[in-house]
């Protein structure tokens, strides 16, 4: 059975249609990405899933539920872990989760040692009688989640984890998610503007550009599919030709992107593609500084599926 | 579901209390801003106040009065607490998880009523010390704590609704004072119905901050007679209820927005 089914979801803000015909299907069991910059509907289709709010039309189901049918019973079976820290400050961080678990019906004994185990396994033990206005970043974050997970819930909602973390407390975070997804046999829904973190922690990606849906699979599956390679050629001086350049390699590779000295293309092969390149650059008396071919990675993947370069579309939204 | 209702108010009343107890000023600014009012408009309207009334001092008019307007206030401002939450994302926690709406806006109900409850003893004691008695006897003090507990839950379940529908600091402020400020003045909290204009008097009379101060008024200054002082009571809870329900609505109107 699958654990999340989204079916055309479609929701508008006024007069911004956030959500244009969303659909995808999680297994259970299964980490799965969802993928995309700022205001590209991921956040949005979290929020229906987990009954925060309705879709315009379209039908969703988690843990077999519909969202709108049966609010409640979805709301049981899931931990939402929202892209702001839902933490309430002024209370430690073990009545945060006791006051969780409260909500969802726990009590007793088996309450207080389900927090006990929670904080250890997100690492707050030493903190827990502290009131978390004191918290890092980090740690409140690593709060969010436990409170996410206080009723053993079977779907884990994960909006952004690890925005607004330095790199290390992102790495930890990682290892934290993929321990947490085998330890407590979770499905997991991420979703991240970050191309490496959807690489390296969901077993399946979607792509959401705009409202839509745009590519789905592995990330491999993604990758391979993008067939040829990417090259990049880094010219050697500030000689004001970097427009001629272009113009010669958009001759030979596709999806020529240009960041300062350094030109990217993608080509069929490699090896067969490098030698051209030169040779027209050196045609026109252009030097280069270095040459290097690589297998396309999800950057890549996201450039051929929207026609926009990743990170300029994340800052032209933010 | 009535169990859960409950239960979830009682542990959020809980969560409340506490972390109030955290704020050392905050329960400063409850235990004296109250006296404050009871002494500073005391000795102002010491001479105009009183006029119309045929027995008692001017702080003995004054207290039930003070003990309305600090009750009513309160619970105006209380939607302040839903407001920090939303920022906070408290509240979104609370809706993806099964929590009964009705326990997220009683419990901030139930908070800005024990507070009123508690303000109003406080006075009640420094009033005793100023001279005044309680002529409504045992049941005068109930009435007071009840008329307190009540104006305050009224005006908290309106500031709550309000508060989900503003989602701002700013805007809540200038809604609590447009809305407080005519209300305070358009009853008898400070002078007597007899000296109002009869324009105002008319409205006062549909005031729930007005009944409120009027049923605490009689218990403290006269007691017996409590047909009507239970009638203003009894509208009161109606009205509390009534703004429960609105400010549990106003999550419907939040949700569509987010």
């Amino acid at each position: 059975m699958d654990a999340i089914v989204a079916e055309e979801l479609r929701k508008h803000y006024k007069t911004v249609q956030a959500l244009d015909g969303v659909s995808f299907s999680v297994r259970e069991g299964e980490v799965f990405g969802l993928l995309g910059p700022n205001g590209a509907g991921k956040s949005t289709t979290v929020r229906i899933l987990t009954t925060l709010t309705r879709a315009d039309s379209g039908r969703a189901f988690v843990a077999g539920e519909d969202v709108a049918q049966h609010p409640n019973r979805v709301r049981r079976a899931i931990g939402y872990v929202a892209q702001d820290s839902g933490v309430d400050w002024e209370a430690t961080g073990r009545e945060n989760l006791l006051l969780q678990g409260r909500i969802h019906g726990m009590f007793g004994k088996d309450l207080h040692a389900r927090v006990d185990e929670l904080l250890e396994l997100v690492g707050l033990q030493d903190a827990a009688s502290r009131v978390a206005r004191g918290y890092s970043g980090g740690m409140k974050r690593r709060l969010d989640i436990a409170i996410g997970l206080v009723h053993k819930p079977k779907v884990l909602f994960l909006d952004e984890p690890t925005t607004g973390l330095d790199p290390e407390a992102r790495a930890a975070m990682w290892v934290e998610v993929e321990r947490l997804a085998a330890a407590e046999s979770l499905t997991i829904l991420l979703t991240t503007h970050y191309l490496e973190e959807a690489d390296r922690l969901a077993e399946r990606v979607a792509i959401v550009s705009k409202g839509r849906i745009v590519a789905e699979g592995t990330p491999e599956k993604l990758k391979r599919d993008l067939r040829g390679e990417s090259v990049s050629v880094e010219l050697a001086e500030q000689n004001g030709r970097v427009d001629e350049a272009e113009r010669i390699v958009a001759g030979i590779g596709t999806e020529v992107k240009v960041d300062g000295q350094v030109l990217r293309a993608r080509v069929p092969n490699g090896a067969q593609a490098i030698p051209v390149i030169l040779g027209a650059l050196d045609d026109a008396g252009i030097e280069v500084a270095s040459v290097t071919t690589a297998r396309p990675s999800l950057d890549d993947v996201y450039l051929h599926y929207t026609g926009r370069d990743f990170t300029t579309e994340d800052e032209g939204r933010a | 579901m009535t169990a859960q209702l409950f239960r979830q108010t009682g542990w959020m009343v809980v969560r409340q209390v506490r972390n109030l107890m955290r704020e050392p000023i905050w329960i400063a600014m409850m235990v004296i801003q109250p006296m404050l009012w009871l002494l500073l408009y005391g000795q102002l309207l010491k001479r105009v106040g009183a006029q119309g009334q045929s027995s008692g001092s001017y702080i003995e008019f004054l207290t039930p009065g003070v003990i309305a307007m600090n009750a009513f206030f309160g619970g105006m401002w209380s939607g302040m607490a839903m407001i920090s939450d939303l920022d906070r994302h408290v509240i979104d926690r609370f809706l993806a998880a099964p929590t009964v709406r009705v326990a997220i806006v009683l419990s901030q109900v139930v908070r800005a009523a024990v507070t009123a409850i508690l303000q109003a003893l406080i006075l009640l004691l420094v009033a005793l010390a100023l001279g005044v008695r309680v002529h409504g006897g045992v049941g005068g003090w109930l009435v007071v704590f009840a008329g307190a507990a009540l104006l305050s839950a009224v005006f908290a379940g309106f500031s709550h609704g309000i508060a989900l529908l503003m989602r701002r600091e700013a805007s809540m402020i200038a809604a609590a004072n447009f809305v407080g400020m005519p209300l305070m003045f358009l009853s008898s909290i400070l002078v007597t119905v007899a000296l109002m204009p009869g324009w105002i008097r008319a409205i006062a009379r549909f005031n729930p901050v007005n009944w409120g101060t009027r049923a605490m008024r009689n218990a403290v200054m006269a007691g017996g007679d409590w047909g009507p002082t239970l009638i203003y009571l009894a509208l009161l809870v109606a009205v509390a209820a009534a703004t429960a329900l609105f400010a549990t609505w106003c999550f419907r109107a939040y949700q569509r927005s987010i």
